[in-house]
């Protein structure tokens, strides 16, 4: 129990960091939504792991590429916006997912079940994060360009639509590797609430991003910090230590309201 | 992204094009840009529709006509980040840069004005030289976030973001005459300025008469064809002004 414990954590730890900087690459209310319904497209691919006794990352990973490359070549064949062609294939993945995932399946599906993550899993989700991390560093400040203009940034010679797709592959990278922490709806979560939370007290976008990632690390220890307590309290089994990491984070999220307001 | 909405309104068959007497040329001066035969279509419209014309180094053109009629498609297209067909030949020489029409950054975006600027690669040194070629002394300015500063101030700031890099062509896209950028100076007295200090070439796309007698060295017309081209006494008579914004168009030359 005590190394699985560990394990968890440091995966949870790395996971919550990745997903807190990415996350805060959604500075637009128009990228959080699609952010938000993109982890669910990884459903199917659970399901299907889950049936073939792959394993999940990989199931979800492969079934985030290609929804997100279905978004991806509509949007430029289409004159549909990203939010409602991410709505459309968001839908699609859940009914899909949910007649193909087990019953009994379901509710880690979505939730997460972070007693499965063993050794391996650990080390690539690690492994992961730190790819994540660096890939989003270097395509960071070019994203923020084309939010504050996508005018100024194509002038600028940034290509937008690439850097688009890229960016969308990391968050694949992230929920598919994060899903044993969190679940995919918990997953969002974890990519939501510290860019939510930064938002509310930074003032630049240094700060912004450092505090993205710390709000996510921060989050995840003390999810595992508390939960000891809680589990002996209301008799909590391990697996949901996902919703009490997301719970850690709405708290760091009331608390940058306070500050906001202040 | 581009609203073309009031194209509806205006007549088909208006803007027959014209030959338009060219600006003498006695010096064979430098052409930093050939324009030849460009057409940008959306679908099956035509939004820009073969339209040739040449720039000459350190020429300030002003690009008019009515709402929907390609203006800022043009400027996209001499950016490079419109499809077109046809030609657009800027020369070796060419470094240019790009004043959007306005942006609106959310208010709390988190990013502050030195941060906007590092986006250019423009260090902190670079980037006070640049604000301060705009009127912007206030170090402290710097740390303000983007969203919070006036419309005025984001017009200087965009201006001074443009001159990053020290290009020698300015691409300006319907600066807001009107709009109060501080103190006494108007964007065109600070554009005058700048383009004295610098000796750029500047093309704007504008709607009013006073900067384009008192500003431009040559006025394009536009109205989806080239409607005239020249310089603004010569290309600007009463019947170019009519062809581009229809009948009834009284307007008075402001003299400065």
């Amino acid at each position: 129990m005590n190394t699985s414990y560990f394990i968890s954590l440091i995966t949870a730890v790395f996971i919550g960091g990745a997903a807190g900087y990415v996350g805060s690459l959604m500075a637009t209310k128009k990228m959080s939504l699609v952010g938000d319904v993109l982890s669910h497209i990884a459903l199917p691919g659970i399901g299907l792991g889950l049936l073939y006794g792959i394993n999940i990352s990989l199931g979800a990973l492969a079934s985030l590429v290609l929804g997100i490359l279905l978004i991806w070549v509509l949007s430029l064949k289409t004159e549909l916006s990203m939010e409602s062609l991410v709505g459309v294939v968001f839908v699609l993945s859940l009914a899909v997912g949910f007649l193909i995932t087990p019953r009994e399946e379901l509710l880690h599906s979505l939730f997460g079940n972070i007693s499965a993550v063993a050794m391996p899993d650990a080390v690539v989700a690690i492994f992961i994060s730190v790819i994540v991390f660096i890939a989003a560093k270097i395509i960071y400040s070019k994203m923020m360009l084309a939010y504050v203009s996508e005018d100024l940034a194509l002038a600028s010679g940034v290509k937008i639509n690439k850097y688009n797709l890229i960016y969308l592959f990391l968050i694949a990278a992230v929920v598919a590797f994060g899903i044993k922490v969190g679940g995919t709806l918990l997953t969002s979560a974890m990519i939501i609430v510290p860019a939510a939370v930064a938002r509310n007290v930074s003032k630049n976008m240094k700060q912004y991003s450092l505090l993205s990632i710390i709000v996510g690390v921060a989050s995840a220890i003390a999810g595992f910090a508390v939960f000891p307590f809680l589990a002996a309290r209301f008799g909590l089994s391990f697996n949901a230590i996902g919703p009490v990491i997301i719970l850690a984070s709405i708290v760091f999220f009331i608390v940058s309201l306070v500050f906001k307001n202040r | 992204m581009i609203d073309n909405k009031e194209e509806k309104l205006l007549e088909p068959g208006i803007a027959t094009p014209q030959v338009v007497p060219q600006p003498a040329m006695p010096d064979a001066s430098e052409i930093i840009l050939e324009v030849k035969n460009l057409t940008v279509s959306f679908g099956e419209e035509k939004v820009v529709d073969n339209l040739s014309f040449n720039l000459k180094k350190g020429e300030n053109v002003a690009i008019m006509g009515p709402n929907g009629a390609g203006k800022t498609v043009l400027l996209k297209a001499l950016l490079g980040i419109l499809p077109y067909r046809g030609e657009i030949k800027w020369s070796v020489s060419a470094k240019i840069s790009y004043v959007p029409q306005k942006i609106l950054p959310e208010k709390n975006l988190p990013l502050s004005v030195e941060e906007f600027f590092r986006m250019k690669k423009a260090g902190k040194e670079q980037t006070k030289k640049a604000l301060f070629s705009v009127g912007i002394m206030d170090e402290r300015f710097l740390k303000k976030m983007i969203g919070t500063i006036s419309s005025g101030q984001l017009q200087r700031v965009l201006v001074a973001w443009g001159l990053v890099g020290n290009p020698n062509v300015l691409l300006f896209d319907e600066p807001t005459a009107g709009i109060d950028i501080g103190g006494e100076e108007t964007i065109f007295n600070l554009l005058n300025k700048i383009e004295k200090e610098r000796n750029l070439s500047i093309i704007l796309v504008t709607h009013d008469m006073s900067v384009v007698y008192g500003f431009a060295d040559s006025v394009l017309c536009l109205n989806k064809k080239l409607i005239c081209y020249g310089s603004p006494s010569e290309a600007l008579g009463p019947d170019s002004l009519k062809k581009i914004y229809g009948e009834g168009v009284t307007f008075y030359k402001h003299e400065h």
